[in-house]
């Protein structure tokens, strides 16, 4: 669908992360905006594409000086950026668009010009069937899977703690990364306060604030801007849809949204598991880059924790992922997706605070609104 | 248990919230196919017929997942932990539900255990959850 003809010219989060009370959300959007058209060197008249998940697009590009003549206000929760990426790129293909901006802010900390989480009212599926019985935070919902995911294939909490010990080697060198001590399955496991067994609280994500924006166009304008030699290629990408509500996923040790959305992004990329250099693998909670990498097919189903406790997601490792900490140590505003593609791209273009090193080809696996949607994208530093 | 946030029925849910103040658990059949269905809709997500029936259900099923919620939120009971589970009844359709008169240990709560529906008040309506059967 792809095949490198769109390419990411502007990448970038805001310059601080973590803790910043001193930004709104429609703020971290603006400057995480402002810093990837810098990094494309670019202006907002450059823009006639706007896309963004939770405020409506009309709401960044008037605060930003765009007019835009194209919209994509998908929001499918954290993977919605996935969605825009390739929403974007079909519009630029069809001339809907030439330069389209993503943008992504969330004072999830701070919760700082934050508007009230729609999903949760009271006569909502998940409002009626759900939320009655005190499944309305993350914690007490995104995990409820799990233990069936686990049952069914042998395995144990120990599973859920190798992730978070394997992501934590790769947030240690990171200065931007929320939580950077090093530590061990024992104390992962003893992580307290309690959460929601099985899950402690080192099993589930940071909550912080922050942003991040992209600038994608065709990679023909790609090769007249200042940043050609930093393009990142589009080769692939897929989207899938299931249960707004996590009780009625269709199978509770497997997500279908997964193994469809990653299908199509292999396909359309023309590439195999084993092109794969680098992985990122949207990980709210621990259990997800389980399902993950089994859905995504990089394992045989049951293989998951067994393949991350040898090291092979670690630095060093044949397949390296979540470079960053992912959203269990370097960032999770509440919409994780936006900081996923920046870690894939930081790594395409050789920037990464821990780089591995030579990777040309990176997947990054999306997933929203609990067990409800995924997104994948198939990424490039070279154009096919 | 009696605290905590009640639903808001609409149209299409109603009959499962009204029969469940009766203690009884009404559940979603579709006539065409004959598979039962959840969450209410006036047509068969399964073959796409709008003949469909409400069925009385026995409230029978096995636990399939839960994780242990020691972090209950207002206006649910803050200082107590929760068991949120998922339940399979014997008809096929999976519920999200609350384990109740079982202690919140791994121990007590091995998955597949055979369960059983039990209504408990929530405002104006009454909520479906369930126990274990070998606990009764």
């Amino acid at each position: 669908m792809h095949q490198g003809n769109i390419a990411v010219v502007g990448a970038a989060e805001t310059g601080e992360i973590g803790v910043v009370p001193g930004a709104s959300m429609i703020q971290l959007h603006a400057e995480a905006a402002r810093r990837a058209l810098a990094d494309a060197g670019l202006g907002p008249a450059d823009i006639d594409g706007m896309a963004t998940a939770g405020p409506m697009p009309m709401e960044v590009s008037h605060y930003l000086g765009i007019s835009p003549r194209w919209l994509d206000g998908t929001m499918v929760g954290g993977c919605s950026f996935m969605l825009h990426v390739r929403h974007a790129a079909a519009a630029i293909a069809a001339g809907a668009a030439d330069t389209v901006l993503i943008t992504h802010g969330e004072s999830g900390r701070s919760r700082i010009g934050m508007s009230r989480y729609e999903g949760l009212a009271g006569d909502s599926a998940s409002g009626q069937f759900e939320v009655p019985y005190g499944s309305l935070m993350p914690y007490s919902t995104f995990t409820v899977p799990a233990l069936r995911f686990l049952h069914e294939r042998g395995m144990s909490r120990t599973d859920l703690a190798e992730v978070v010990v394997a992501q934590r080697e790769w947030a240690m060198p990171n200065p931007r990364a929320f939580r950077r001590k090093p530590i061990t399955v024992e104390e992962v496991l003893s992580s307290s306060p309690p959460v929601a067994y099985p899950f402690t609280r080192d099993m589930c994500c940071v909550v912080t604030d922050g942003g991040g924006a992209l600038v994608l166009t065709s990679a023909e304008r790609a090769a007249d801007l200042p940043t050609a030699d930093r393009a990142v290629y589009l080769l692939g990408s897929g989207e899938a849809g299931e249960s707004p509500i996590m009780s009625q996923m269709a199978d509770l040790g497997s997500f279908g949204a997964f193994r469809r959305s990653s299908a199509e992004a292999f396909a359309t990329a023309g590439v195999d598991h084993a092109d794969i250099d680098h992985l990122m693998c949207y990980d709210a909670f621990a259990h997800l880059p389980l399902y993950m990498l089994e859905d995504l097919g990089f394992v045989g189903r049951g293989e998951s924790g067994a393949f991350i406790a040898s090291g092979a997601t670690r630095p060093g490792g044949e397949l390296p992922m979540n470079t960053n900490g992912g959203g269990l140590s370097y960032t999770h505003t509440g919409m994780y997706g936006m900081f996923a593609i920046q870690e894939a791209i930081r790594q395409l273009r050789g920037e990464a605070a821990a780089q591995v090193q030579g990777a040309e080809l990176s997947l990054v696996q999306g997933v929203g609104l609990y067990f409800a949607a995924a997104g994948s994208l198939v990424l490039s530093n070279r154009r096919p | 248990m009696a605290t905590g946030i009640p639903p808001t029925p609409t149209p299409e849910t109603a009959p499962f919230w009204d029969a469940a103040k009766e203690d009884r658990l009404l559940i979603q059949r579709c006539r065409a196919c004959s598979r039962h269905y959840f969450y209410p809709r006036p047509f068969c997500p399964h073959c796409a017929s709008a003949d469909v029936e409400w069925d009385e259900v026995s409230g029978e099923g096995r636990l399939m997942s839960y994780v242990i919620n020691y972090r209950p939120v207002p206006p649910i009971d803050a200082g107590a932990a929760q068991i949120i589970a998922l339940v399979e009844l014997d008809e096929g359709v999976r519920l999200l539900t609350n384990i109740v008169d079982a202690a919140p240990e791994p121990d007590a709560l091995p998955l597949d255990a055979p369960v059983r529906v039990a209504f408990e008040p929530r405002g104006d309506f009454k909520l479906p959850v369930f126990r274990l059967v070998d606990a009764q």
